[in-house]
């Protein structure tokens, strides 16, 4: 028995050094061209071939390695594990309850306190990058996220051109404010309200089209919308975008230098970080907002018949519900929050331009619904965290420098390195991170729906 | 059942569903008498389902009148006014009339209350059991949330609407047996149960009248017999008329009041069970013919 264990393991050693040949010799020949070779311009503006052997020879290594890794350790786990199918042990399925049950209140008292953390960690200088950056930028995605979710994740209608809606907010609110002077808090319904029209105007078309049919006609509406943007010139400004859009205010106070300003008038000292900070609670705010309202339409019939209507359409005509009507709400809801979020995003750049809205957000947006888990608020936020927060921290990781050399840029490999975690998450959680289901409704007792059961919906 | 009131619920006149070149059924007349059952049979492909589609509002007829009414027999005498002037619904204090070739699906459910079961079941399956009872409340419940306005910023007020329809939910819960796996999701549920669970929830947008579309396929003997205990008592009890289509003959001889049986789209026979039962073409249609017949028919158009 032993001897035949021994020979097997001996056996797999020789197998996972055969493969991881093969497969570092396959990288080669296909990273020879792609790596290997570089043309650059010369002194001479001559064309020259150069050689980039030892970076060649790191990804062939990473590859060959990766494949050893596989074969040696990988594989014979897993296979240990298929062969002895448990139950999660009771200890650890007690964690996961209460680390479901606490991370929604702890995440929540954690971004409201992040500004004062970041302050007393960074100091007033370093805070700004932080705040912005990561809280900021973050919870633009997370509520662009959460809005999104209501479109694709409760009612399951395939959305690619999300960004047009928040194009439509922060084009609403750039406008209106600069050639009327509307101030902020007036605009930010209204920019709601525009795109929740836009919302329902793209919901009458789609109506009958499903799956495929009804993302391609979502994506080109999004590029509709651009293309309007860039070639409307008159009132768009097309390319050159719209700059000096006026700043939103502390109730009346603006956060500048003068007299008037926030600062001034609190007898602080004045610093950047405090407009900061104010539109940091600003997206926080709305992101809540965005929050509770989906919660809440969840538990409201309109909430259910958007979750029926993604479980089955007919069965929802069939019992008496305008289905036309519950698509149309989902879009305008979907549309309402990016419209916040476009004109938050507006008010805070100052800047806007037609570059910020194209196709790549949108997908961006949507792999944050897909990757947290559809329908799941926690499993968006987080999400929206790790892929807008990773593609940040990115930006600026210099230990990458170390491994492949000093000339090595980690900006450009961003959204390779982006891609493969992608395509790695999605191997192992091919539903989203928080794939089960809660009940909107409970009778007596509240047991969470596991992904196999809910439906994606029609498209 | 009651003599009083032995006036049709529903009324399908001339009825034509064609799909291109193939006729489904032709020139189909019926009615379904309020507080009876009312069965659809026929062999495989003798257009039961079209009839339930066109009656359910999923299809168009090609020609053809079908009427439902509520409350007082006396609606009926709007029929052809109705008809005349265009018009898909007509209202009275005590009753209404309701023309369903003119309604789209989900009005035929909303304001004519008829609702339906499907062949091959459309539960929500990642909903729970009483998620699904819940979402079958649509109507009413939007109106108690104020169209979702009122819901969002006033919760407590809606609560308090939920309440009836909870309490709707549980009364048909308990007596499909389902009330144990209320927080079950409904796909999880086994195949009888899901067939208990659609049509108590079917029962919950309270039809006048409740078409099942083949209720007892694929259920065990048990099974079979606590389903016609629970239409009987649907219908006994509940001021819902059934029409159903259904192959287990057992179940249609021993629940139903009125049979109709459909052949090749053409109704061949229209009667209490019994009449039905002793029908030559019935017979003829479901079992064939003797050899003889078939070699008198055979040469009477020349074939041998």
């Amino acid at each position: 028995m032993a001897e035949e264990d021994a020979g097997k393991a001996r056996v797999d050693v020789v197998r996972a050094v055969k493969d991881a040949g093969l497969a570092g010799l396959l990288a080669f020949g296909l990273f020879l061209p792609l790596i290997g070779f570089q043309t650059v311009q010369n002194i001479r503006n001559e064309v020259a071939l150069q050689t980039r052997f030892p970076l060649l020879f790191v990804f062939v290594a990473i590859v060959a390695g990766a494949r050893l890794i596989q074969g040696l350790v990988i594989a014979p786990w897993r296979a240990r594990r298929a062969a002895a199918p448990r139950s999660p042990s009771a200890g650890a399925s007690a964690f996961a309850a209460l680390f479901s049950r606490w991370l929604g209140p702890f995440g929540l008292g954690f971004v409201i306190l992040y500004p004062g953390i970041v302050l007393l960690l960074a100091g007033f200088g370093g805070a700004a990058k932080w705040i912005d950056n990561f809280g900021i930028q973050i919870l633009i995605y997370v509520m662009l996220g959460w809005g999104l979710n209501i479109v694709v994740g409760l009612a399951g209608l395939l959305d690619l051109g999300y960004v047009a809606f928040y194009a439509v907010g922060a084009y609403s609110y750039a406008l209106l404010a600069k050639t009327f002077g509307f101030s902020f808090w007036i605009l930010l319904p209204l920019a709601g309200m525009l795109a929740a029209f836009w919302g329902v105007l793209l919901g009458f078309p789609v109506l009958r089209l499903r799956g495929d049919y009804l993302a391609i006609v979502t994506l080109a509406f999004g590029e509709i919308i651009r293309l309007i943007l860039i070639n409307w010139v008159p009132v768009t400004n097309g390319y050159a975008g719209i700059s000096g859009i006026p700043r939103p205010t502390f109730f009346g106070l603006p956060f500048n230098a003068s007299d008037q300003g926030f600062t001034a008038t609190f007898g602080l000292e004045f610093s950047p970080v405090y407009r900061i900070v104010f539109l940091y609670y600003l997206i926080l705010g709305l992101a809540l907002l965005t929050a509770y309202v989906t919660v809440r339409l969840r538990r409201l019939p309109v909430g259910r018949a958007w979750e029926a209507l993604r479980e089955d359409e007919i069965a929802c005509r069939a019992l008496g519900i305008n289905t036309t009507n519950t698509k149309l709400t989902a879009f305008a809801m979907g549309g309402m929050f990016a419209g916040f979020a476009g004109s938050f995003f507006a008010a805070r750049q100052g800047f806007i331009s037609p570059e910020s809205f194209t196709f790549l957000e949108s997908a961006t947006i949507l792999s944050i619904v897909i990757l947290g888990g559809m329908g799941s608020q926690i499993g968006v936020a987080i999400a929206a965290i790790a892929m807008i927060g990773g593609t940040e921290i990115m930006r600026d990781l210099d230990v990458l420098k170390q491994v492949f050399g000093a000339d090595f840029d980690p900006t450009q490999y961003r959204m390779l390195l982006f891609g493969s975690a992608l395509v790695l998450i999605m191997i192992w959680k091919p539903r989203g991170l928080i794939a089960t289901r809660e009940p909107s409704a409970v009778f007596r007792e509240r047991r969470t729906i596991s992904a196999e059961l809910v439906k994606e919906g029609h498209g | 059942m009651s003599a009083a009131d032995a006036s049709p619920v529903l009324s399908v006149e001339h009825l034509t569903m064609r799909f291109g070149g193939l006729i489904a059924v032709q020139n189909l007349s019926f009615t379904a008498m309020r507080g009876d059952i009312t069965a659809l049979i026929g062999p495989n492909g003798a257009g039961k389902t079209t009839v339930f589609n066109c009656i359910t509002g999923f299809y168009k007829p090609t020609e053809g009148r079908i009427a439902v009414r509520h409350g007082n027999s006396a609606v009926w005498d709007d029929l052809e006014a109705m008809t005349d002037r265009g018009i898909r619904s007509t209202r009275r204090p005590d009753g209404a009339l309701f023309l369903l070739e003119r309604m789209p699906d989900y009005l035929v459910a909303q304001q004519a209350k008829v609702a339906r079961t499907f062949q091959n079941i459309r539960l929500f399956p990642g909903m729970t059991v009483f998620e699904n009872m819940l979402v079958a409340q649509h109507n009413p419940l939007m109106i108690a949330s104020g169209f979702t306005f009122l819901g969002v910023f006033w919760p407590q007020a809606y609560g308090r609407a939920e309440k009836a329809a909870v309490e709707k939910a549980r009364l048909w819960l308990d007596k499909v047996d389902l009330i144990e796996r209320a927080d079950d999701p409904a796909g999880e549920l086994p195949y009888g149960a899901q067939r208990r669970l659609e049509i108590a929830r079917a029962m919950c947008t309270d039809p006048v009248l409740l078409c099942l579309d083949e209720p007892a396929a694929g259920l065990n003997p048990k099974e079979s017999a606590d389903l016609n205990a629970l239409l009987i008592s649907i219908r006994d009890e509940h001021a819902t008329s059934i029409l159903l289509i259904e192959h287990d003959m057992t179940v249609v001889m021993e629940i139903s009041d009125h049979v109709i049986v459909l052949d090749y789209g053409v109704k061949i026979a229209d009667g209490t069970p019994d009449q039905v039962r002793n029908d030559a073409s019935v017979i003829a249609a479901y079992l064939g013919v003797a050899d003889e017949e078939v070699e008198q028919a055979e040469a009477e158009v020349g074939l041998s």
